[in-house]
């Protein structure tokens, strides 16, 4: 092959390179505005202040009535059930598969963490409807299993993986010499890592709870499958309730394409886009002001 | 209170620590011997080569399997070239300025965005604007533009560890940019990025929102022809027999989830042993 010949390929080549790196950009602006495309055209004929205060989700109801209020408080209590107990587990584990566990046994942890995460949401939502949901209601004595409750337990284990294994990543790279300064100065090992570990690593800890929420905001099938969707503002966490999530899953089959109802669930797409952005982007600030250091 | 000596409560607070570690484990193993108890009964030659009968409540899962292994497979072909070009240039190429910032908080948020909304954009774009219909191919679509971010920074991360030596050894002798990083980076990084695929294909076969709207039907008498048809997939077959269909056998709902967990699970467990074994085998 000719020099010219060879040059010009590789050229060719960057350029496609270059292009397949701007497409993550592209596609986000793509989703952000079909979204926002779709959700303008609903809140032209239905105010969006309505949408958001709204008590009442009856899309079939004439008029048809799309609050989201209750969805959005649905969503809520279940993500903060989940972080409440997935939270303090989740840093603990990370803790002792990175500074307690002998090297053999970390390595089999950090697997079965790994397995976890890669377990199917509609197989845990199914092994949560089967066992979970029967348990939740002979313990507390309530009429339904299926309740914010059980949504959160089911929750908490998905984002496990997520909270342990970026905890994890930032406990690792606390610079071995505060630990060794630590010890040096006669701190046991335990109050090593609580005075000193733990606090070095902290922003990368809260970059992993905050990916936690996320994740779990985002859940749809195993949520759909335990909280019993119904529509209704829960006054404990032992009610059912209905979260974004799963509404636009239930409901996107029957609509009719294009129509106000359709609308009405690409509007709460944007909504749930608009979450788990923000969320997302505190991640990520705090994910590099950890490494800065 | 009594106050524990330094010795005592480290070994009281290594004990909580371990329990904790328990506690977010052991669901897993539960569930995964639940599964395996009452759907091995049911999983057999016949289950997976068979078409469904008398209302899906008898006969195999074979279309569910086909229509998964179709979609996943297109999904993959579609968005690893991207995610590894993507993960070359962001690696070899990009200069530390706002372009690459921007790519990058991209990455993080397209990782971010829940699985039901892609399963929204998939049906705006896809099946209603380009006209694609409910098919595989919408399918596929979506779920690549759902992982991308994940091969992006899984094969970023292999291209990362192969050490900068390698490159400068190669670019003192002369070779070119490109072929230093087809011929050098890419061979070294190789192992990182299949590993990192693999996982990702475990992933997506088990994604049942973004198929929701796409790809997945409720049943079809058939298997696929082509790309543009629609077909049944193993999740939300999955999902389907256990909340739409009353009086359902348990075993053969069992039997499916079984199936599912195990397509997902043998992958998994193949990258992460891989993924082990490369590790031990590296020379740098």
């Amino acid at each position: 092959m000719s020099n010219d010949l060879r040059k010009f390929k590789d050229k060719f080549i960057e350029k496609i390179i270059f292009f397949c790196g701007i497409l993550s950009i592209i596609f986000v602006i793509l989703i952000f505005s079909f979204l926002f495309k779709e959700g303008i055209a609903f809140f032209k004929d239905f105010s969006p202040i309505k949408f958001i205060v709204g008590q009442f989700w009856y899309p079939a109801s004439k008029p048809p009535q799309f609050g989201i209020l209750s969805l959005i408080i649905g969503s809520i209590f279940v993500t903060a059930g989940a972080c409440i107990i997935a939270v303090p587990i989740g840093i603990a584990s990370a803790l002792f598969i990175s500074e307690v566990a002998p090297k053999g046994i970390r390595d089999i942890l950090k697997s079965i963490v790994e397995l976890m995460a890669a377990i199917p949401s509609v197989v845990i939502g199914f092994i949560g409807m089967v066992s979970l949901v029967p348990l939740v209601r002979s313990i507390f004595g309530i009429p339904t299993g299926l309740t914010a409750f059980s949504g959160s337990i089911v929750l908490a284990f998905m984002a496990m993986p997520t909270i342990v294994t970026i905890s994890e990543d930032a406990i690792r790279s606390v610079p071995w010499q505060y630990k060794e300064g630590a010890l040096a100065l006669g701190a046991t090992k335990w109050q090593t890592i609580r005075r000193i570990v733990l606090k070095a690593a902290m922003p990368g800890i809260i970059a992993a709870i905050m990916l936690g929420i996320g994740r779990v905001i985002g859940e749809t099938m195993a949520v759909m499958m335990v909280t019993g969707n119904a529509a209704q503002i829960p006054h404990t966490i032992f009610e059912p309730v209905r979260t974004m999530t799963a509404t636009i899953a239930a409901e996107m089959g029957e609509t009719v394409k294009g129509g106000l109802h359709y609308r009405a669930l690409f509007a709460i797409g944007l909504v749930l886009f608009s979450i788990t952005f923000l969320v997302n982007f505190i991640a990520d600030l705090f994910l590099g002001r950890g490494k800065k250091k | 209170m009594m106050k524990l000596s330094p010795k005592l409560s480290q070994k009281f607070s290594f004990f909580i620590l371990f329990c904790a570690t328990m506690l977010a484990i052991i669901p897993v193993i539960i569930i995964v011997s639940i599964i395996i108890k009452n759907g091995a009964s049911a999983v057999s030659w016949e289950f997976l080569s068979s078409m469904p009968k008398d209302g899906m409540r008898a006969g195999g899962i074979l279309p569910a399997i086909i229509g998964t292994l179709s979609i996943v497979a297109c999904a993959i072909v579609v968005t690893i070239p991207i995610g590894v070009c993507a993960a070359i240039y962001l690696n070899e190429y990009a200069k530390d300025n706002l372009l690459t910032r921007i790519i990058k908080l991209a990455i993080v948020n397209l990782a971010g965005i829940p699985s039901v909304v892609y399963g929204l954009f998939g049906l705006g774009v896809f099946v209603m604007f380009l006209e694609l219909g409910v098919s595989i191919i919408s399918g596929a679509l979506t779920l690549s533009i759902m992982e991308l971010p994940v091969i992006v920074t899984t094969a970023r991360g292999a291209l990362n560890s192969v050490p900068q030596s390698f490159r400068e050894a190669s670019l003192a002798l002369g070779v070119s940019r490109w072929q230093t990083i087809r011929y050098v980076v890419l061979p070294n990084a190789l192992p990182g990025i299949l590993t990192g695929s693999i996982l990702s294909i475990a992933r997506i076969s088990g994604e049942t929102a973004p198929i929701l709207f796409t790809a997945a039907a409720f049943y079809v008498p058939h298997l696929p022809n082509t790309v543009f048809d629609q077909v049944m997939a193993l999740p939300y077959h999955l999902y389907i027999i256990s909340t739409q269909i009353p009086n359902m056998p348990k075993n053969i709902i069992y039997g499916t989830a079984l199936v599912l967990l195990m397509l997902v699970l043998s992958m998994s467990l193949i990258a992460i042993i891989a993924r082990l074994y490369f590790r031990k085998k590296r020379k740098w």
